[in-house]
């Protein structure tokens, strides 16, 4: 299929379409209300339903009855509508249901604002509800990787019995970029023998619950997700490096950040610095192997984010402490400029020889 | 690297601009993004948007010194004006915008776009001969793919306006000539 010229909310929705997933339950909210009015439109095209919620708390709900039957499904929202969905995220992971849940940040805390942020990666990557639990994020950096990402966010969550988080932000849901949709075979996902279908009178029936009143039982249950979590942690890592073999310093950025990041570093190239790149793709779980490949030889590294400094703090964990970790950041829906990133390079590493 | 704003009153055509060049970047080939300017200051305000057509990968699709910004109202002369970069174009609307710049680092094209639309018989054409001028002038696209990429913009039933289009293009083409340095 040729290129289109697309934003990237309406590339999120029709990856997802692509991904089979046909059912949505979501609330408008700047700045991805184009995803609503996308699927809103396309989804009755494929037989599938869109429905409009009456709010984030109930569309989340419905994506868990949804999720229960074996369905496809997702929900959408940024920042402070996400937060609304936390109960129902806790309860999806409890009751063991898939489901993709896209959230495009927006300026925090509070109301804040409709400008692009990356300020909920402590929510995301972090459990966000109660209970012990942690989800699969995805953060995508360009649109074409939107495509692959969301459709791999519907293959861990059926084959994990998850939810998984699409992170994006404001500026990777408003702008338009050329992507390329390869595989147009919709799929059918395949039969799910937990799904709460009906018994038709013929066997014993299921039950799908996060309920569990036996300290015991929910003990297992607990020792059972922790077991899911470390086989994720194992199986679902996922980064790019960019020129870190010979480099001094690494800079280390996700989804816009580190697009803008990649241009002041190429900049750094050409001014004879030696930098490189480890961009997560999953934030959680955190690709801590790049930075334990090259902590024992680097001068150090720079965080670049657009909060006050959250995916810094894993990334000490990786380092260890065996090379200094330097933050940049913007807040409040300021996008950093590649020149003020530039700026940070040539700072940390100590100048540029004229 | 062309780095675009293009910005005006809500309904002068801004967005579809910078989505028509985008577009034509694209189908030559080029790497290419487009950002909306999406704040509450839409509202009655100004709109803009920011397109990169480049040879390699976009990295931020922010604009903040354009080489070129292309302006239809006096809001946006005065804010975008003295951001173009050293060397970079300035194209104005000259049949809304009364102001001159005293900037002699860049270079200016004052088209009077909103009458000559009128003389070609529709006043929403007027970003057409903005565009075309800005064509003449940076060569960075063809009218071929330009054109290419109004078909895809435009809904099947609006393709009568096709003709008008490639016109106030043309126009704005010559009137660039015109006013060169």
């Amino acid at each position: 299929m040729a290129k289109v010229l697309m934003k990237g909310n309406e590339v999120i929705a029709e990856a997802a379409v692509h991904a089979g997933c046909k059912y949505f339950f979501g609330y408008p909210i700047t700045p991805q209300s184009e995803l609503v009015a996308y699927m809103a439109r396309r989804l009755p095209e494929v037989g599938g339903v869109f429905l409009q919620a009456e709010s984030e708390v109930a569309a989340i709900n419905m994506v868990y009855g949804a999720a229960g039957t074996g369905v496809r499904v997702m929900t959408s929202s940024s920042s402070p509508g996400f937060s609304l969905k936390q109960e129902g995220i806790s309860y999806l992971v409890g009751a063991e249901l898939p489901a993709l849940i896209v959230n495009v940040v927006r300026g925090g805390p509070g109301l804040g604002n409709i400008q692009p942020a990356q300020s909920d990666y402590f929510q995301v990557t972090k459990g966000g509800g109660h209970g012990d639990y942690y989800t699969p994020v995805l953060a995508p950096s360009t649109l074409q990787e939107i495509i692959d990402l969301t459709e791999a966010a519907f293959e861990i969550a059926d084959t994990y019995r998850t939810p998984v988080i699409l992170l994006g932000d404001g500026m990777l849901g408003q702008m338009m970029e050329p992507v390329e949709f390869k595989d147009l075979t919709e799929r059918e996902p395949g039969q799910k023998e937990w799904a709460t279908t009906g018994t038709r009178g013929d066997g014993k029936p299921r039950t799908i619950t996060s309920l569990d009143l036996n300290a015991d039982a929910l003990e297992k249950r607990n020792e059972h997700l922790q077991k899911k979590f470390a086989m994720i942690r194992q199986n679902e890592v996922r980064y790019e490096t960019y020129e870190t073999e010979d480099a001094d310093y690494i800079v280390t950025a996700y989804g816009t950040a580190a697009r803008i990041a990649m241009n002041a570093i190429q900049k750094a190239r050409k001014a004879g610095l030696k930098i490189g790149m480890i961009r997560p793709i999953t934030l959680w779980p955190f690709p801590e192997q790049p930075f334990i490949e090259t902590r024992d030889r680097v001068k150090g590294y720079l965080s670049v984010e657009m909060s006050a400094g959250q995916m810094v703090e894993d990334v000490r964990l990786a380092v260890d402490g065996r090379a200094p970790v330097s933050f940049f950041g913007r807040t409040g829906g300021v996008v950093p400029a590649q020149e003020e990133i530039y700026e940070q390079i040539v700072n940390i590493s100590g100048g540029v020889e004229v | 690297m062309e780095e675009i704003l293009i910005a005006g009153f809500g309904g002068q055509g801004v967005m579809s601009m910078g989505q028509l060049i985008a577009y034509a970047g694209m189908n030559e080939g080029k790497y290419v993004s487009w950002l909306p300017s999406y704040g509450p200051e839409q509202r009655g305000g100004t709109a803009n948007c920011a397109v990169v057509v480049s040879e390699e990968q976009v990295g931020s699709p922010l604009v903040s010194r354009p080489s070129t910004a292309i302006v239809l109202n006096n809001p946006s002369y005065e804010k975008f004006e003295p951001l173009v970069k050293q060397g970079g174009l300035l194209v104005v609307n000259a049949s809304l915008i009364s102001k001159a710049t005293e900037r002699s680092d860049i270079k200016v094209l004052n088209i009077k776009a909103t009458e000559h639309a009128n003389v070609l018989g529709n006043p929403k054409v007027a970003n057409m001969v903005l565009l075309g001028a800005f064509l003449e002038e940076t060569g960075i696209l063809s009218d071929e793919s330009i054109l290419e990429a109004l078909k895809k913009v435009l809904s099947p039933e609006k393709h009568s306006l096709l003709g008008i289009n490639r016109r106030a293009l043309e126009l704005g083409r010559s009137l660039a000539g015109n006013v060169k340095i």
